[in-house]
């Protein structure tokens, strides 16, 4: 667990946690990174969890006094690390192999709303692959094609409910909805294929155990399930079976 | 961290302050023509009640609640409760004072945690209100204040999307983390366990929007279902019967925010055993808290805008107990955990001369009576004078 003070003064050790941080291992081909998220902006630490070797500020220029700004979702994909923030922008920093030298590559226009979570998968090798999915507080799911430049594949209407945590395997996407809902999407197409009414609240996580294609859901409802996720052998369409 | 949780807060917690007091008054209710000079009426309860929902609702005073802001530290939202609490001929003493936040506190916890959606926070919000506009509705003019806070209220929350309900209940949640105090009326009805913590139930209707789970669907490229599975999911969920009223009239549906109290049974919190989760929060008060200009500005502002009715002339302070007896509201104040201790914030303000004058003139608007304390104040004598704010 790591918590971290982003204004005070470096100190080893725990210090008072930010509001709304996110942390996240950040594994890319050559290095492994420490990213946090918050309400100020976006750190990346060297996998020794101390030396910092990025700071982003977020601008909060264009923001009403009303809203509130800050980063969520944290995800590395290639080389590159997206960040997600509350404009519903997606920023794109180049990794290099090793040192300080990261850069602000891209900001990905896709979504109007504050950005939940992202997920990515290493591309399969063919063409025209998803490898990355963003979702936002309004149920809108990006499907997008990593590369130089990122290319948006699909776009996955909402309806009227947060999509907090996204999961992305073999094409096959994962959403978890504020409703207690399970949603499965072919990446490529964007077609739901399957619909669980999973809990009884909203869901707050989901994880995939990428091995064995297995699902978690975790809900407000206090209950956790799992799925085993296939594709039929006659049609290849996926499919969900309830394990726990 | 959503700036529109505020007044979503104060509102409750108010509600929730009012419920108590109401039930502690009835509770001390001695008939008028019975009554002694130093005995509490039907007619002081009403004034009371009165007195604190006009101060509350006051204009300016919403004003500044409903500006965006961030939520700040439990000290000064208490600070502002016991100026409420004091903002009539009723006077509370410290430990009376600390079990009325905590109960308010508790309560308001327990409806957050238990919203079915994020949103019915609002639903909650109107209970409150829908009861606080029974307390008052022989005045017509405190009425008026209400609905208007009821018309800013739907205004701005109105449109709000389910996703910025979300972070407002993080923002909520937040606020009460760590805060475990055991309320004899949860612990009686099972809705709390021995270490304070709330039971989550896992069944019942489903919130509006939500499917009772259990079910798996699947569907080709056309869109078509092909195949379901039926599953047990553990809960024992029915559906929604229907959607709670938004509009200033309405069956809200929802009974999280109703005035529990109005059973009349008495209400204990339980110190001890809380002790074990006290670390995170006693490092909170003791920390330095950067903030704390912003808190004295913020309060500043908010006590400009209340507007405190000072009486005609000389009146008598009347004591109210939260506890059954006085002996049992002086042992409750010498054993309270160090760590629970709400220190009253002390507003001197002295790095900037002209915003102490300006803070010194507003805490002089605060003293609402000289009280000839020694011959008429109702209830214990040593400890109303020990009430100095």
């Amino acid at each position: 667990m790591v918590a971290a003070d982003l204004e005070g003064p470096y100190e080893p050790g725990v210090r008072r946690a930010d509001l709304g941080l996110q942390v996240h291992w950040c594994v890319l081909p050559f290095r492994v990174l420490l990213v946090l998220t918050s309400h100020r902006g976006i750190q990346m630490y060297e996998s020794n969890g101390y030396t910092m070797v990025y700071w982003h500020a977020l601008d909060s220029g264009d923001a009403s006094p009303v809203q509130a700004v800050f980063a969520r979702g944290i995800a590395a994909s290639g080389h590159f690390i997206c960040v997600g923030t509350w404009s519903g922008r997606v920023l794109v920093f180049d990794i290099p192999a090793k040192g300080p030298n990261i850069v602000l590559s891209e900001e990905l226009a896709g979504h109007q709303m504050p950005i939940t979570d992202i997920a990515t998968e290493p591309a399969q090798g063919q063409d025209c692959v998803a490898d990355m999915v963003t979702a936002d507080d309004s149920g809108l799911l990006c499907v997008w094609r990593s590369g130089p430049e990122f290319t948006l594949l699909t776009r996955i209407p909402g309806f009227g409910v947060p999509c907090p945590s996204v999961q992305l395997w073999q094409g096959i996407i994962a959403a978890g909805y504020g409703n207690g809902q399970v949603h499965l999407y072919e990446a490529t197409t964007g077609n739901l294929h399957v619909q669980i009414n999973a809990h009884a609240r909203a869901v707050c996580a989901l994880d995939l155990a990428s091995e064995v294609g297995k699902l978690l859901s975790a809900g407000e409802d206090t209950f956790v399930h799992i799925w085993k996720l296939s594709r039929s052998p006659e049609s290849g369409y996926i499919e969900a079976t309830p394990l726990l | 961290m959503s700036v529109r949780t505020l007044p979503l807060l104060f509102l409750n917690l108010g509600g929730e302050m009012l419920y108590i007091l109401d039930q502690r008054l009835r509770a001390q209710n001695i008939p008028g023509d019975k009554a002694r000079k130093d005995e509490w009426t039907e007619v002081d309860r009403k004034r009371v009640l009165n007195d604190i929902i006009s101060t509350m609702f006051n204009r300016k005073f919403m004003e500044e609640l409903f500006k965006p802001q961030e939520l700040y530290s439990k000290k000064a939202l208490r600070t502002i409760y016991e100026r409420l609490a004091h903002a009539s001929i009723m006077k509370l003493n410290q430990a009376s004072m600390d079990k009325l936040y905590d109960l308010m506190t508790m309560a308001f916890k327990y409806q957050v945690l238990l919203c079915p959606r994020p949103k019915d926070v609002l639903l909650v919000t109107f209970n409150h209100l829908d009861t606080i506009k029974g307390f008052i509705r022989d005045s017509p003019t405190i009425l008026q204040q209400v609905d208007e806070t009821f018309r800013q209220l739907t205004e701005i929350y109105g449109g709000l999307s389910a996703g910025e309900f979300q972070l407002i209940r993080q923002t909520l949640l937040i606020f009460f983390q760590d805060l475990h105090i055991r309320v004899s009326m949860f612990l009686k009805d099972k809705v709390q366990n021995n270490n304070g913590r709330f039971v989550l139930p896992v069944s019942g209707p489903v919130p509006w929007g939500t499917e009772v789970p259990g079910l798996i669907r699947m569907f080709n490229n056309k869109g078509e279902e092909v195949k379901r599975i039926e599953f047990k999911h553990g809960g024992n969920y029915v559906p929604a019967p229907k959607e709670g009223s938004f509009e200033l009239y309405g069956d809200r549906v929802l009974k999280l925010g109703t005035n529990m109290y109005s059973m009349n049974q008495p209400v204990e919190t339980h110190m001890s055993g809380s002790s074990k989760n006290l670390a995170s929060w006693t490092q909170e008060s003791i920390a330095p808290n950067p903030l704390a200009k912003e808190e004295l500005n913020f309060l500043a502002r908010l006590m400009g805008g209340m507007e405190i009715k000072k009486p005609s002339g000389p009146e008598p302070g009347f004591r109210l107990n939260l506890f059954t007896t006085d002996e049992e509201e002086e042992q409750a104040a010498l054993t309270r955990p160090e760590e629970l201790s709400y220190e009253v914030i002390n507003i001197q303000a002295t790095q900037d001369q002209q915003r102490s004058e300006e803070l010194a003139r507003i805490m002089g608007e605060f003293e609402i009576m000289e009280q000839p304390r020694l011959s008429t104040s109702k209830g214990d004598d040593l400890l109303a004078m020990m009430d100095e704010l």
